[in-house]
């Protein structure tokens, strides 16, 4: 048994003496990683399970199973009967849910220190003894349809943004939605499920995050007991998609009921691969809080306050994914303000970064507001579990998360303007604009613009 | 933010609203000392003192909620918080916004029917820029007439926008059919009409009649002295205006009609809300109300709502039931939302159980699982630095007791199913209660209000 114990450094300025979060991990003998960050404030901890398999490991026909799955895993096992997972948890003074996203699947429990063993012999249950019946597949379906109504079909912004993204990306999966296609969710099974478990709920594909008031060694026997002796399995073979170059901007509208339009940019972009090597995705970051970091950064500051063409504006980029990057601009046009015009300004901003660059100060704050993130982010134990989680799930692993501070804050004035250049190019874009229909006349134009969506 | 949009995570259960905490019978749980004192400005100030993490959480919040304004000047209230950190005597919104993002600091605020706040949370090392700011936005605000102009057009866009969307024209509809005409029934960011009629003279007057010190409550979290949070208190509250308290909230009148409504709209879910006044902070009622909540349809995925509703049925994927417990009475409310052709099946099925919950009351074996997950969950509630700023705030805003977290856990202890029965009993009436449904299925009878 080998335990490896490092410190996450934590990158603030100057003297500034934080207590060094600890990190500590462990790999079982059947695969399963057990990472731990020990924080003492408060008498509570924070299990997450998560699972390397998303929507995007999905295929075609199937959209939306990685998620149909996070729900019938709160159905019941051989040992625990479908309800009582919530139920014991609840007990326990707990708090729980799951999430699905394209890269991952995630399962998590916040309670009482003492109720880590529980919180553990539960999850660890349902890793290889779910019990998928129809009867409660039958029943769930139904549910998560009502949440994609909720969450997509009736919510203008996010239909323009399942849309978009199946216009972005030509062979990548990230082209389907993680809730899935309505159509594949009326004709998906319990079998499809069942297949789903048995491909991927496996301790080898998993990495355990355990954060709080706990004492590692103590976690690693409680995780050998309780998840060491599931199997090891064999996992099916990941095919590594690519998205082709773009060659070309694309342009889509969607219609939908809603007041006001909206109108979003999308670039392909790069993401880490190689941290310790990689600059790109660092200096995007960077692009990212000079437009986008403030109320006083150049798009909320030009658009919205002095040139009065935006209502509303937003940037967005991670860095950090298993498939390829974007950088997205979004604006709302001021009354009066068409779409137009808006798209001038956005790429009226783009160009200067491209001619003219960053500042200085535009750099240096951009910087500070990271440091001081790192550490507000020491508040939420949860959060902290969060990062852990997600950057091994995406193969680059926690220990990249400190490399990722030093990397930011080396980032040169010229690699801003440089990725800027690069990336933000005419041929590598996505506009999406929706297109707002009154609520009266146009139950036409939705259904045909949604066909997908048909009960 | 658009950010988290794109990161496209799906949660089992979205409702954060429908989230009620909880926890076990752990003896003596480490509460946060909390000392209190008056300023010399005369505000109430609540501060703990932890230097764990070198940060600094301030919030100030002062009784000039939505609920004093009129329905002639909807969204006066509003608009004063809204401004009060774009443009100070001292510093243009951008040398505020720019001053923060300097030192990573972070502004910012919240706003609902009874209080207007604002907030900080800054390195403690840069406190001292970041308070400077703070200070000036909080007792000299200047809003300027030009700001004024943009950010009513920015408002008033959100409010035709907010009219269009099912979850909006639910809300709006269902406050002010449990409310009336209590400022309560007011929309927080005010009408169309009103707004765009709202001038600076409006703003420096709700500002000068209600952002005194004597209604102003300091609440300090983190990594400073006693001393330097009594200086902090001081140095955000001496120069706030000062003025006469202005005049009391009618009361909420507890006895509605029973309606329903039924809104048009072309979503493919109906989105129903249904409700009625519930209790307010103090109600003695509180604990058994709370407690009686979380069994009905605030405890996650083990209430009798979210059982009966997705658990049994997969009639909808969120269902829930809350208090909102203000000043004066706020509305206990239920909602769901689920594909039209079966709104009126899942209306009938909550309302069924609704009525069962009120004419019978929660089992014991319910009551021991509320209050397992209660009182097992207290840990939970303050475990971060920002958990306990938000209960410095309420026990602060609202007159509860300064020993409110050590009693917690034994007033849920002491709970019985009896009082839950009585106290709902007493409060909610299932036959005078206001439905809404948004995108109410077409086959039923037309918009309109009709007494069951």
């Amino acid at each position: 048994m080998r335990i490896y114990r490092f410190f996450v450094a934590l990158l603030v300025a100057g003297t500034l003496q934080v207590a060094q979060a600890e990190v500590f991990e462990h790999t079982l003998s059947n695969g399963l990683k057990v990472i731990v960050k020990e924080d003492h404030r408060a008498p509570v901890v924070v299990q997450q399970i998560w699972y390397k398999a998303g929507s995007m490991d999905e295929i075609t026909g199937k959209t939306g199973i990685a998620h149909v799955l996070e729900h019938l895993m709160f159905k019941g096992t051989k040992q625990v009967p479908a309800g009582e997972f919530s139920r014991r948890i609840a007990a326990a003074g707990g708090r729980e849910n799951a999430f699905t996203s394209y890269d991952y699947t995630a399962y998590f429990q916040q309670l009482h220190k003492s109720k880590l063993p529980l919180a553990m012999r539960l999850e660890s249950d349902r890793m290889h003894g779910l019990n998928l019946t129809d009867a409660e597949f039958s029943k769930e379906i139904k549910v998560v349809m009502e949440e994609r109504r909720m969450r997509t079909d009736d919510d203008p912004h996010s239909l323009l943004q399942e849309k978009m993204m199946s216009v972005i990306f030509q062979e990548h999966p990230y082209q389907h939605p993680v809730i899935g296609w309505m159509s594949d969710l009326e004709t998906l099974t319990a079998a499809d499920a069942k297949a789903w478990y048995r491909q991927w709920y496996a301790p080898n594909n998993a990495t355990l995050v355990i954060a709080g008031d706990v004492d590692a060694s103590v976690v690693f026997k409680l995780a050998q007991r309780y998840y060491g002796n599931i199997p090891r399995q064999v996992l099916p073979i990941r095919r590594n998609f690519t998205e082709p170059a773009q060659l070309g901007i694309k342009h889509l509208a969607v219609k939908a009921p809603a007041e006001l339009p909206q109108l979003v940019m999308s670039y392909h972009a790069p993401v880490l691969s190689k941290p310790a090597q990689d600059w790109q995705p660092y200096a995007l970051e960077i692009m990212v809080g000079v437009l986008d970091g403030s109320e006083s950064a150049r798009l909320n500051k030009h658009l919205v306050r002095e040139q009065q063409i935006a209502s509303a504006v937003g940037v967005g980029y991670d860095s950090a994914s298993r498939g390829p990057g974007l950088v997205t601009l979004e604006a709302t046009p001021s009354t009066g303000k068409t779409i137009g015009e808006v798209e001038a300004a956005l790429r009226q901003e783009i160009a200067s970064l491209v001619k003219d660059g960053v500042s200085a100060e535009e750099l240096q704050r951009v910087k500070a507001q990271v440091r001081a993130g790192e550490v507000y982010k020491l508040d939420s134990v949860f959060y902290q579990a969060m990062q852990i989680g997600q950057m091994e799930s995406i193969g680059l692993g926690h220990k990249t998360l400190p490399l990722m501070l030093e990397k930011l804050q080396a980032v040169t004035a010229e690699q801003v303007q440089q990725v800027a250049l690069t990336f933000l190019q005419d041929d590598n874009l996505t506009v999406a604009v929706l297109d707002p229909q009154p609520l009266d006349s146009n139950k036409k134009k939705i259904t045909e613009g949604n066909r997908h969506a048909r009960q | 933010m658009l950010a988290s949009k794109l990161f496209a995570a799906k949660l089992r259960a979205g409702t954060a609203l429908a989230v009620v905490l909880c926890c076990v019978a752990t003896t003596s749980l480490a509460t946060p000392h909390i000392q209190h004192w008056q300023s010399a400005s005369g505000a109430k100030v609540l501060f703990v003192e932890n230097h764990d993490i070198p940060m600094l959480d301030v919030a100030v919040s002062v009784a000039a909620g939505s609920s004093f304004d009129t329905a002639e000047k909807s969204g006066v209230a509003g608009m004063t918080q809204h401004l009060l950190d774009l443009g100070t005597a001292q510093s243009s919104e951008d040398d505020i916004s720019r001053g923060m993002a300097d030192i990573g600091a972070q502004l910012g605020g919240s706003f609902d029917q009874d209080r207007a706040s604002v907030s900080l949370r800054t390195l403690s090392s840069e406190r001292d820029q970041a308070l400077r700011l703070m200070a000036g936005v909080l007792q000299q605000p200047v809003f300027p007439e030009a700001i004024l102009a943009r950010e009513k057009a920015r408002v008033v866009a959100a409010l035709k926008e907010a009219e269009t969307q099912p979850a909006s024209i639910a809300d709006k509809a269902f406050q002010q059919a449990v409310f009336g005409a209590h400022p309560y029934a007011l929309p927080v960011s005010g009408e169309v009409a009103s707004v765009e009629k709202i001038t600076v003279q409006d703003l420096q007057d709700f500002y000068r009649t209600h952002y005194s010190a004597s209604r102003a409550v300091v609440a300090i979290m983190g990594d400073v002295t006693q001393a330097q949070a009594e200086a902090i208190a001081q140095q955000l509250t001496a120069a706030l205006p000062v003025s006469a308290a202005p005049p009391a909230l009618p009361a909420v009148a507890m006895q509605i009609a029973a309606s329903e409504q039924r809104i048009p709209h072309p979503a493919s879910q109906s989105h129903i809300l249904i409700g009625a006044p519930g209790m307010s902070r103090t109600d003695p009622d509180y604990f058994p109300l709370y407690v009686g909540n979380y069994i009905l349809g605030g405890g996650g995925f083990v209430s009798r709502l979210m059982n009966e509703v997705r658990e049994k049925r997969g009639l909808a994927y969120s269902v829930y039931s809350y208090f909102m417990p203000l000043k004066q009475p706020g509305a206990l409310q239920i909602g769901l939302q689920t594909k039209k052709e079966q709104a009126d099946e899942a209306l009938k099925l909550v309302r069924y159980t609704l009525a069962e919950f009120i004419a019978k009351g929660p089992t014991e074996k319910e009551l021991l699982g509320a209050k397992q997950n209660i009182i097992g969950g207290f840990p939970l509630r303050i475990d971060s630095n920002r958990k306990i700023l938000d209960y410095l705030s309420v026990i602060g805003f609202y007159d509860l007791p300064l020993t409110y977290l050590d009693d917690f856990t034994g007033k849920i202890e002491r709970v019985t199913v009896a009082q839950i029965h009585e106290a709902f009993a007493r409060h909610i009436h299932p036959a005078q209660m206001a439905t809404v449904i948004v995108g109410a299925p077409e086959v039923k009878e037309t918009s309109g209000v009709k007494n069951k």
